[in-house]
């Protein structure tokens, strides 16, 4: 019996709070909820700015982590759930946020959030979540230009890392560093990136005497170019921003950017969030137009 | 906004992309595709703060256009598409 199993793919939940806003100084707060097919984020935001936020696992019952995700904000934020005026939510489980007064696709969020976390220079966000990747061309206030986006495969997605991570037995937050800790020359990227074929192919590879590194090295290499492909399609402007939990896997990250010649911008914002944030502060958009049409009605 | 719905696999990229900012959502496309592609939204779920009606793939056919499009493409000589030729605003384009 392995009752202590480590469970390789798990990374860090977390949960925060901006301790320079006074939260009764605040007039609205909005609340984005992004219900990942991964991981589930909700941002509140006190009048347009980040106040507060949780970031964890998505559950088998998306309705459930959206409430999980929006207590664990609330709980960091120290608010009454009744402060909140008006919530968004986005992502893969959107459907799945019955308390939201609208919804609102990933990519109108992730640009949107791409902005606030990177600032306006930013023109291509990549966004590399759970099971999809997103390429966004936007403008200086976050507006999408153009976006496209691939949900039908997993293949170089977070679901996929995280496989491989528990299938070779490194921790996920350590795969990036730890694909370029190889002796010799980056071994050729594997022949599929497919979710499915992924432990075939490794062990296979580890039984032809490959290191864990090497293994490493050629999926993220794999992976890499996978996600290059797909955003080379609409190119890559800069500023180059990644969100996302991929956006944390440096072992692919920085071999697309390798591929691409270009180098992305950082953050200290945990990029996870990014598509939260974004439907936060549309959330507080939304509301403020909300009341104004209502005066207008009066 | 060009929006670009669809997919890339190993045979092929295929995507439909819909400018947005052409695009009035007066739903013309809805009636001339027989496989119903396309739906109108009337707030464009890829931009909040627009409020005009927009057309959108629907989302059930955006992982499966090569196989939907296909009724109107098979024929090999056809030149043009129906939701391509009923858009008085040139919105719509097929990259494949």
């Amino acid at each position: 019996m392995e009752k202590n199993k480590q469970e390789y793919w798990r990374w860090t939940e977390s949960n925060w709070r901006n301790p320079d806003i006074n939260p009764g100084d605040v007039e609205l707060f909005t609340v984005g909820i992004d219900v990942g097919s991964v991981s589930s984020q909700a941002v509140i935001a006190a009048d347009g700015e980040v106040y507060a936020y949780g970031s964890m696992r998505t559950g088998s019952d998306s309705p459930t982590s959206a409430v999980n995700a929006l207590n664990y904000a609330i709980e960091a934020a120290g608010i009454d759930r009744e402060r909140v005026n008006y919530t968004v939510g986005t992502g893969y489980g959107r459907i799945n946020v019955p308390f939201a007064d609208r919804t609102l696709t990933e990519i109108a969020c992730h640009a949107r959030g791409a902005n606030y976390i990177y600032g306006d220079k930013v023109r291509t966000v990549l966004d590399v979540g759970g099971q999809d990747i997103k390429a966004i061309h936007c403008d200086e206030n976050g507006k999408v230009i153009t976006f496209m986006m691939n949900d039908k495969c997993a293949a170089g997605t977070g679901r996929g890392m995280e496989i491989l991570a528990d299938l070779l037995g490194v921790p996920i937050d350590e795969v990036g560093d730890r694909s370029f800790a190889f002796e010799g020359d980056e071994p050729a990227p594997v022949s599929s990136v497919c979710v499915i074929y992924a432990k075939t192919e490794a062990t296979g590879l580890l039984r032809k005497g490959w290191s864990t590194e090497q293994v490493l090295a050629a999926y993220c290499r794999a992976m890499a170019e996978r996600i290059y492909s797909l955003v080379k399609r609409i190119g890559m402007e800069k500023e180059f921003a990644v969100t996302g939990g991929m956006s944390k896997n440096s072992g692919v990250m920085d071999r697309v950017m390798k591929l691409a010649g270009i180098e992305r911008i950082t953050t200290q914002w945990d990029t996870q969030i990014a598509g939260a944030i974004g439907a936060a502060i549309f959330g507080h958009s939304l509301c403020k137009n909300k009341k104004r049409k209502k005066r207008r009605r009066r | 906004m060009l929006a670009n719905y669809g997919y890339k696999d190993a045979t092929g990229d295929y995507f439909i992309t819909i400018d947005t900012d052409q695009c009035d959502g007066c739903g013309d496309c809805v009636e001339a595709c027989p496989v119903q592609v396309f739906v109108i939204e009337d707030e464009d779920p890829n931009d909040p703060l627009r409020d005009i009606p927009v057309a959108v793939v629907a989302d059930d056919k955006k992982n499966k256009l090569k196989y939907e499009c296909d009724s109107c493409k098979s024929s090999g000589d056809q030149v043009s598409l129906p939701c391509i030729e009923i858009c008085n605003v040139k919105a719509i384009s097929h990259s494949w």
